[in-house]
């Protein structure tokens, strides 16, 4: 039951860190059944290679059920691989054929530093959201949450610009590496929302800049950030988010440097 | 003497959290900015603590394996999060979710801590609303709720079925607003992998940086693990790959008594095993059986047509059916607590009426309210009379999709089965572990400065855990009791500080700098030295596994001493064999994913041999604790509430030698009974 029949090469990029060249190495994995997810699929070639005594494929993983973001992989050309509204970690190998060649590469992205082989660094989202990605209530200070009633439409439309996992796959498939769908996606949430009024401004001015401070390319709106998003994130949030730049660039004071202080 | 003094503040239930918060030591602001506070682990309990203790002055850091704090695996959390807020006017109340708790935990939890954990639940919902979390919400703009198992209110707040994700990108959202301000310091791809203590009390941790291998020192006033559970003791569970027990288990070696390991929380609803590539389960949200009804064929030569693959689900007629839930348990029905489901599951394929190809699944179905139930109702608002099957199934099919859809997805990305077409097959798996570090009221381990916090506590819910409940207590111990319990203790620290202000070598001025953290650094580069060193032939996940199918068979849904027993023997031969056998591939000084776990794994095999102790002793059977041979008739868990009626804290005396305390539980408002669904 364990084991199926299809037989596979892989074509996985290798690099040893951050400081060293890497390349393209060829593997054959055997016996590879078609409910194996991809990531167990590696693990079937990790566990070779630990038995020829040879050094893993490094690649990050966690939840393994679709949600937690850490999972990345450019699985022949596409982020997560073929098959949409999945992330790498949902994608079986039933979408493959027996004989086929599968190209592996990291997320590839000048803000998104190669850590080991396939593992990248994402700490630039966790920069952008420090920069405004929230809204500035310290515990202890909210009044009874059905006194402020949110139209489910609203809320509905928060929620699906919320769903985002931060996982990049929108930078991985952008021709300019932009981050602006998940700039965008959280900007939309706390717009679209009452408690999320008195920063609006602010916040858009201040993640639109940090993002720029971490390299990240321009938008030119070829919607492959959409096309590819595991989480369906609609291209409107990009939309959603230029609007709420241009007034606050329009209407807002200096931007400031550090924001959301109390 | 017992060394557990649980320090229960005096006064009547309901009185005991607001007067003692109300006492608690407050310490001043210009001290706060003087006390380091350490934080492991950035889940739901980790990132809301460290968001509210910077928010209120402290200087914290924070300390998480993935690449992202927003990565912990409480983003995984799919159903919901209770609260006794009563907005569905159905005579919910703070002591009824008490009562829930205390019952759903088969009275094995403490009273205070849990009438606490119901006081505090509503103010949750009004913080995550307050950062902009979207919760359902009905058309007139309030926020919704469902039902979940163990109770018959609806108190469940829900984002569909991604609310841990919600709820932790809320309070990521606040720690990373600290991190902007400065007053946190965040690490990434960090692993705790040893506590630093000085005469006995925390002062510090060491960490791994997984991507230099560096070992680095830190120093803390206090040292809050939030860690969450050890379910990968198992091996295959719902848990993430990297969710482990290090941190936890280290500070039992630093002696933080462990409590009630052997409650293990087996999910009724996750998608059956499908062979041995398989590297964790999936779950499937509970709220899923507000609309799906379970069932089995009711006779044999049916369950074994469809594991052969003769027949479907759908060729069996209704009255072939047995919806074995509904028909043992007329009241609670296809919603009693996970680990009455789970078991009656297990009875269900033991006896042969199992559905899959393993003969290890039961259907769970939602035909009938989504035709009999939405479809009909849709079709009443539309005004069609007569409405055909195919009608009802897909005006119903519609509702059950804004419910459920992203499940039903993932269930079909999984198996390849569409389940708004055939039902979905499932079967019980390692979910939750109530045990953990045992804790007193402030939450203070038994080392002096080390707090637990979240699921690698064992506080609130007994033996068993009511779903929607894991969520709630994250964020109730991060948000709302930390913030004042803590108080008690660094108000003693600034005590000190002061008294020993002009002492040349005081812990303040020393720091890192003190010989208790180059020793703990020596040591814990001796263990990876060990590990790096013993050139094997087989990898971590060969002996992960091993002690995964032991634990599995003769530690999970059911358990009998003779099993006990031997599982502890076989766990000690694959200990053995690990130790002389293991092949870590790579080196100490870079990013090395094979020797992180060969750490996590090591500790699981001492952690899962201890499981298997406190199964052993506890002669009883309790919520997901379940010895054969302590059944009712009915074949419900049969409890002793005279000799067991206790906490079992274990302290760990070294060389595999464990001492057991007893924290014996007091019910004075509640009246012990017979945990009844029926």
């Amino acid at each position: 039951m364990s084991s199926g029949n299809m037989n596979l090469t892989l074509k996985i990029w290798r690099q040893k860190n951050v400081s060293t060249a890497g390349k393209m190495v060829s593997y054959q994995v055997t016996d590879i059944s078609p409910d194996m997810s991809f990531l167990e699929m590696l693990d079937v070639l990790n566990e070779q290679l630990i038995q020829k005594n040879e050094e893993p494929i490094a690649f990050d993983h966690d939840c393994r059920e679709g949600i937690c973001g850490m999972c990345s992989l450019y699985i022949n050309g596409r982020p997560h691989g073929p098959g949409s509204g999945i992330t790498t970690c949902q994608l079986h190998m039933r979408s493959f054929k027996d004989g086929d060649t599968i190209i592996i590469e990291p997320w590839r992205a000048k803000a998104f530093p190669v850590i080991k082989d396939l593992v990248v660094d994402r700490s630039a989202f966790d920069r952008i959201i420090a920069k405004g990605g929230f809204i500035s209530v310290n515990t202890g200070s909210a009044q009874d949450a059905n006194n402020l009633p949110i139209p489910k439409h609203d809320a509905d439309e928060a929620f699906n610009s919320a769903a985002c996992i931060g996982c990049g796959a929108c930078v991985a498939a952008c021709v300019n590496s932009s981050a602006m769908l998940f700039v965008s996606a959280k900007v939309s949430q706390l717009s679209l929302l009452p408690q999320g009024q008195p920063e609006r401004k602010q916040r858009a001015l201040d993640m639109v800049h940090q993002m720029d401070v971490e390299g990240f390319g321009s938008c030119s709106n070829t919607g492959a950030c959409e096309a590819e998003c595991p989480k369906g994130i609609s291209i409107e949030n990009i939309a959603r988010l230029n609007r709420e730049y241009l007034i606050a660039s329009l209407t807002e004071k200096e931007p400031k440097k550090g924001s959301g202080d109390n | 003497m017992s060394k557990l003094d649980s320090k229960i503040p005096d006064g009547a239930l309901e009185q005991k959290w607001t007067s003692y918060r109300s006492t608690v030591p407050l310490v001043n602001p210009a001290n706060k900015r003087n006390l380091e506070i350490l934080v492991v682990g950035s889940g739901l309990a980790g990132s809301s603590v460290a968001a509210t203790l910077a928010e209120m002055g402290y200087k914290v850091k924070v300390f998480c394996f993935q690449d992202s704090a927003r990565r912990a695996h409480s983003i995984a959390a799919q159903g919901g999060i209770n609260a006794a807020k009563n907005y569905q006017n159905d005579g919910d109340s703070v002591y009824r979710l008490f009562y829930d708790t205390i019952k759903g935990g088969d009275y094995r939890s403490r009273e205070a801590n849990v009438y606490r954990l119901a006081e505090v639940s509503g103010n949750i919902i009004d913080q995550c609303v307050a950062q902009g979390v979207p919760l359902a919400r009905e058309y007139g703009g309030l926020l919704s709720n469902r039902s979940f198992g163990g109770t018959q209110v609806q108190r469940t707040f829900y984002a569909a079925g991604q609310t841990g994700q919600q709820l932790l990108l809320g309070a990521y959202s606040a720690l990373q607003r600290q991190v902007g301000l400065g007053s946190i310091q965040m690490y990434t791809r960090h692993e705790m992998l040893e506590l630093v203590t000085i005469d006995g009390v925390a002062r510090g941790i060491i960490a791994r940086n997984l991507i230099t291998g560096e070992l680095e020192k830190h120093f803390g006033h206090a040292v809050l693990l939030c860690t969450g559970g050890y379910g990968n003791v198992f091996f295959l569970s719902t848990n993430a790959m990297g969710s482990n027990a290090t941190a936890a288990w280290k500070a039992n070696k630093k002696g933080a008594f462990f409590a009630n390991p052997c409650y293990t929380q087996i999910h009724p609803t996750c998608i059956p095993v499908s062979g041995d590539h398989q590297s964790k389960l999936t779950l499937m949200s509970e709220s899923l059986r507000n609309d799906g009804r379970i069932w089995v064929p009711k006779k044999k030569e049916d369950a074994e047509a469809i594991r052969a693959g003769k027949k479907k689900a759908r060729d069996l007629a209704e009255d072939d059916r047995d919806y074995y839930l509904e028909r043992r348990y007329p009241a609670f029905g296809n919603l009693v607590p996970r680990d009455v489901a789970s078991r009656a599951a297990k009875e269900r394929c033991d006896a042969g009426f199992g559905v899959n190809a393993t003969g290890q699944a039961v259907f769970l179905d939602f035909q009938y309210n989504m035709k009999e139930k939405y479809g009909r109702s849709e079709a009443k608002k539309l005004d069609i009379a007569n409405p055909t099957d195919a009608q009802l199934k897909e005006l119903g099919k519609n509702v059950i999709k804004e419910k459920y859809g992203n499940l039903f997805d993932m269930y079909k990305q999984i198996t390849g089965v569409d389940p708004y077409e055939e039902p979905m097959q499932i079967y019980p798996a390692v979910h939750y572990t109530m045990g953990g570090l045992w804790v007193d009221y402030n939450l203070m381990t038994t080392v002096p400065g080390l707090y637990s916090l979240g699921e690698a506590n064992f506080s609130d819910h007994g033996a068993n855990r009511l779903g929607a409940s894991a969520l709630m207590q994250g964020l109730a111990d991060g948000y709302f009791i930390i913030p004042y319990t803590i108080g008690a203790y660094l108000n003693t620290e600034v005590s000190r500080m002061s008294a020993e202000k002009a002492k040349a070598d005081s812990i303040d001025k020393l720091k890192t700098q003190h010989p208790a953290f180059d020793e703990a650094l020596k040591n814990t580069q001796a263990h990876i030295d060990k590990l790096l060193s013993i050139n094997g032939t087989k990898s971590v996940d060969h002996f992960h596994k091993k002690l995964g199918k032991v634990m599995w068979e003769k530690c999970g849904m059911a358990r009998n001493a003779n099993g006990l027993k031997e599982a502890i023997e076989e766990i000690r031969a694959i200990r053995e064999e690990f130790w002389k056998d293991l092949r870590v591939t790579g080196t100490a000084n870079e990013y090395n994913p094979e020797l992180e776990k060969a750490g996590r794994v090591a500790d699981f095999l001492e952690l899962g041999e201890l499981m298997c102790m406190d199964a052993l002793q506890r002669n009883e059977s309790c919520g997901g604790h379940f010895r054969e041979e302590y059944q009712t008739s009915e074949g419900e868990a049969q409890r002793d509430d005279a000799n067991y009626s206790y906490v079992a804290a274990w302290e760990n005396k070294g060389n595999g030698q464990f001492e057991l305390h007893k924290e014996i539980l007091e019910f004075k408002a509640i009246k012990v009974a017979q945990r009844s669904y029926k």
